[in-house]
């Protein structure tokens, strides 16, 4: 009988829904009982919506436990792991029988995400026992040419994961053509784009997976330096990438004569990135760890000939990297017969915004962004009307509800006027404002532009303005129009993607949700009933029953009445804070 | 573009709560001839005083030979250096696409009210500073909010005033 597995996912997202405290518990509980069981813990298991999340696999099989607390940690002790005896009220997955859960997991193939929520990410071993490492030693072992390693990689078909989609095989053979005494390889893990977690989740509970495609990445291309460049915001990523940094050191993974082999010499180091979203462009982030400020510059040269320290360089995302030892282990094609024609394999996406599973999930490419939403996804919270989904972040673009059945793949996607991006889904419901978003999204952008271009400096700030006046109720005739020229010139006009993409947000609101726009600006109403300065508050005098809260909280004195009678709001007093719809006890506030 | 000011009263401040220098020469040992050590001996600055003070660049400047207007460069671009000192605890309210859509505002202004205190200020009596950022990475908690190393899911404005209330009674202990 084999001893029975405790697992807690313990990635940023488990640790802030509270699983160190399920964590906790069990241990306290574990080590008072003298209870002969494996307690560990593990990365993003992907169900986000059900965290904490504890799984206990026994010799019957395993049982994913979901939105674990305190108490039922104990109860699922006692029961479970004491007595046999599974606690089906809380599991959401499980082999034996079927949970209403699992829609969630239907469709998933997990390649980049293989061993995510499998193992402890901090333990190398439990790596190497899902395969890990056989990539490079097959490749050291069978002397395996730099020239076929970067064939193979071709052939599965995969293409940058970090927004660009370009092939990757393809890169790499232009670095390794560059002939340098130095090369650099370097991981982007920027992960810029708000709304997206995939590449934190990899680093959090596969560390390994992505510096052994960076290990072999560097044997293609003949680099003998690494560096992973890491957003600060990501302190748990950047502690388990150390670790695995040093254990992989140590059993001779990295560093002089990896594995024996006479010639090849590589070693890596995390760099911290300091908090600017530009620097996820690759001659950004080269600057920014050269000690500079994060601004791009013009290419060509691109990397693969002049990057780092101006030596030949290969840049690829966290999740390009994490598929790479896959496709070397077992082949080109068990990666290249998922997806379409020209978008092989999977993709990891990020489930977020008004959607009833949020979380991560791995799918082929080709399947619908409908099939996500509605099927994996769960459809949409509280079963409001989808409206649109944003894609790409603020390089991306929203793709309305009508266009649902577009597949994922490059093509596809950047047909509708969003992109493929890095992962992040938000997905939005019917009140959800399309303007704000776009303001929103310009903001972002606003802020974020790193100053050298000037259409991407003040023409994203212009666009910004108008965008906020239209939100206000104060638009005017013919702003759309001056969006779109503004739109139009900054695409142009700028040197890096940030400027370039800008204003796709913007111009897919006005192409999918013209008529928000116009209504904002004519009528002067938001119809998602978001825009606080177009709503009107008002009281319904069958529901009112005079209890005066709403007086009361009032911050502007805009609202009369006497004790236990109707009471009325004076509109021109009114700054529609909407105090007084929160605090109404009775919903007799009317927003109209 | 990001405009970050630099503070004129700055040197006044600094003679009233003077900053001991010497807590960065094992910091400043560690970099001093590395190529692209500008970032990391900032960072590193940070972490010992939560801030860049100002005598600090003039330090760095004479130990490793590093130029001023680099330093302020580099410091006034990037987004987590700070240019004023902070309270304890760093409240980092996540205004990020995922959190937006679930209504981040909610969270700031109920934190703005509660703290008498706007986006990037700091409390009279140092215990909070209000910063809001994008993307904690926890977008499926969303809306999030961040304290220390700490992260908080699934907020309210109700909730997180509560966590701040929490955390401001454990300090008066
Ligand atoms: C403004 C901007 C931000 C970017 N942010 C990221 C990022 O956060 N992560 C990432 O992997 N790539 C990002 N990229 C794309 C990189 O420039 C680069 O194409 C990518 O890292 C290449 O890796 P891949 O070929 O594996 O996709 C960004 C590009 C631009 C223009
Ligand atoms: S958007 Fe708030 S955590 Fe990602």
């Amino acid at each position: 009988m084999k001893k029975t597995k405790v697992l807690i996912g313990l990635a940023s997202c488990g640790i802030a829904a509270g699983a160190m405290k399920v964590y906790d518990k069990l241990k306290a509980l574990q080590d008072a009982e003298k209870l002969d069981i494996v307690l560990k813990r593990t990365g993003c298991i992907g169900m986000c919506f059900r965290e904490p999340l504890v799984e206990v696999i026994d010799d019957s099989g395993s049982y994913l436990y979901g939105d674990v607390n305190e108490e039922k940690a104990v109860e699922i002790f006692d029961k479970h792991l004491k007595q046999n005896e599974p606690v089906k009220d809380y599991i959401v997955k499980c082999d034996l029988f079927k949970t209403k859960d699992d829609i969630f997991w239907d469709g998933q193939i997990k390649i980049a995400l293989r061993n995510c929520g499998v193992i402890d990410p901090e333990n190398i071993d439990e790596y190497e026992e899902m395969g890990g490492y056989q990539a490079i030693k097959k490749i050291l072992g069978e002397k395996i040419s730099s020239e076929e390693v970067i064939q193979t990689v071709l052939d599965s078909g995969i293409r940058g994961r970090g927004g660009g989609g370009f092939p990757t095989g393809l890169k790499w053979r232009f670095a390794h053509n560059n002939k340098a005494d130095t090369k650099y390889i370097i991981c982007n893990a920027d992960e810029g784009d708000p709304g997206a977690f995939m590449d934190r989740s990899l680093l959090e509970g596969d560390p390994h997976a992505v510096i052994e495609g960076l290990i072999i990445g560097a044997y293609a291309i003949g680099a003998k330096e690494g560096v992973i460049y890491c957003r600060a915001e990501y302190p748990l990523a950047i502690k388990r990438l150390n670790i695995a940094l040093d254990q992989a050191r140590k059993k001779g993974y990295l560093g002089k004569n990896i594995l024996g082999a006479k010639d090849f010499n590589f070693d890596l180091y995390v760099k911290e990135g300091a908090g600017a979203f530009v620097c996820g462009e690759e001659t950004a982030l080269m600057a920014s760890i050269e000690g500079e400020r994060g601004m791009p510059r013009k290419r060509p040269p691109f990397p693969a000939e002049s990057g780092l320290w101006a030596k030949p360089t290969n840049i690829n995302n966290v999740e390009t990297f994490a598929n790479i030892p896959y496709i070397i282990t077992n082949g080109a094609a068990s990666y290249s017969k998922h997806g379409t024609e020209k978008s092989k394999g999977t993709k990891v996406f990020a489930l977020t915004g008004k959607i009833s599973h949020g979380g991560l999930v791995e799918v082929p490419m080709g399947i619908s962004i409908r099939d996500i939403i509605f099927k994996l996804g769960g459809g949409i919270i509280g079963g409001k009307k989808f409206k649109a989904v944003q894609l790409g972040g603020p390089s991306g673009g929203c793709i309305p509800e009508y266009l649902a059945d577009t597949i994922v793949d490059y093509d596809s996607v950047t047909a509708t006027g969003a992109i493929m991006g890095s992962g992040g889904m938000v997905v939005m419901d019917e009140t959800t404002c399309m303007v704000d978003m776009a303001r929103f999204f310009l903001d972002f952008t606003c802020k974020e532009s790193c100053g050298k271009c000037t259409f991407c400096r003040v023409g994203t700030k212009r666009m910004l303005e108008i965008l906020t006046r239209i939100t206000k109720g104060e638009g005017k005739e013919g702003d759309i129009q001056k969006l779109e020229e503004l739109a139009y010139q900054i695409k142009e006009t700028s040197l890096c993607g940030l400027g370039q993409t800008a204003p796709n947000p913007v111009l897919t609101t006005i192409k999918y949700f013209r008529h928000e726009y116009e209504a904002h600006i004519i009528d002067k109403k938001c119809p998602a009933k978001s825009c606080k300065q177009l709503l009107t508050y008002s009281v319904d005098p069958e529901k009112c029953t005079g209890c005066t809260v709403c007086a009361k909280n009032c911050p502007s004195n805009a609202i009369d009445g006497e004790r236990k009678k109707v009471h009325f709001i004076r509109q021109d007093a009114c700054i529609k804070c909407g105090a007084c719809f929160t605090k109404c006890k009775f919903d007799a506030i009317i927003v109209s | 573009m990001r405009v970050k000011r630099i503070l004129q009263s700055k040197d006044e401040q600094e003679k009233n709560a003077p900053v001991d220098l010497s807590l960065m020469d094992h910091l400043l040992e560690k970099y001093k001839n590395k190529k692209g050590n500008l970032i990391p001996i900032l960072q590193g600055t940070q972490n010992i005083y939560g801030y860049l003070p100002h005598t600090a660049f003039a330090k760095i400047s004479e130990v490793t030979g590093l130029k001023l207007n680099e330093m302020y460069g580099v410091a006034t671009f990037y987004t987590q250096f700070r240019l004023n000192p902070v309270g304890k605890n760093i409240v980092k309210v996540c205004h990020g696409t995922a959190c937006h859509v679930q209504n981040a505002s909610a969270i700031s202004e109920a934190i703005e009210d509660t703290l008498g205190i706007k986006d990037g200020e700091t409390t009279p009596d140092g215990l909070f500073t209000l910063e809001s950022v994008a993307c904690l990475g926890c977008c499926s908690l969303a809306p999030v909010m961040m304290i220390g190393d700490n992260t908080f899911g699934k907020l309210t404005g109700s909730s997180a005033v509560k966590i701040l209330k929490e955390i401001k009674i454990k300090e008066s202990n």
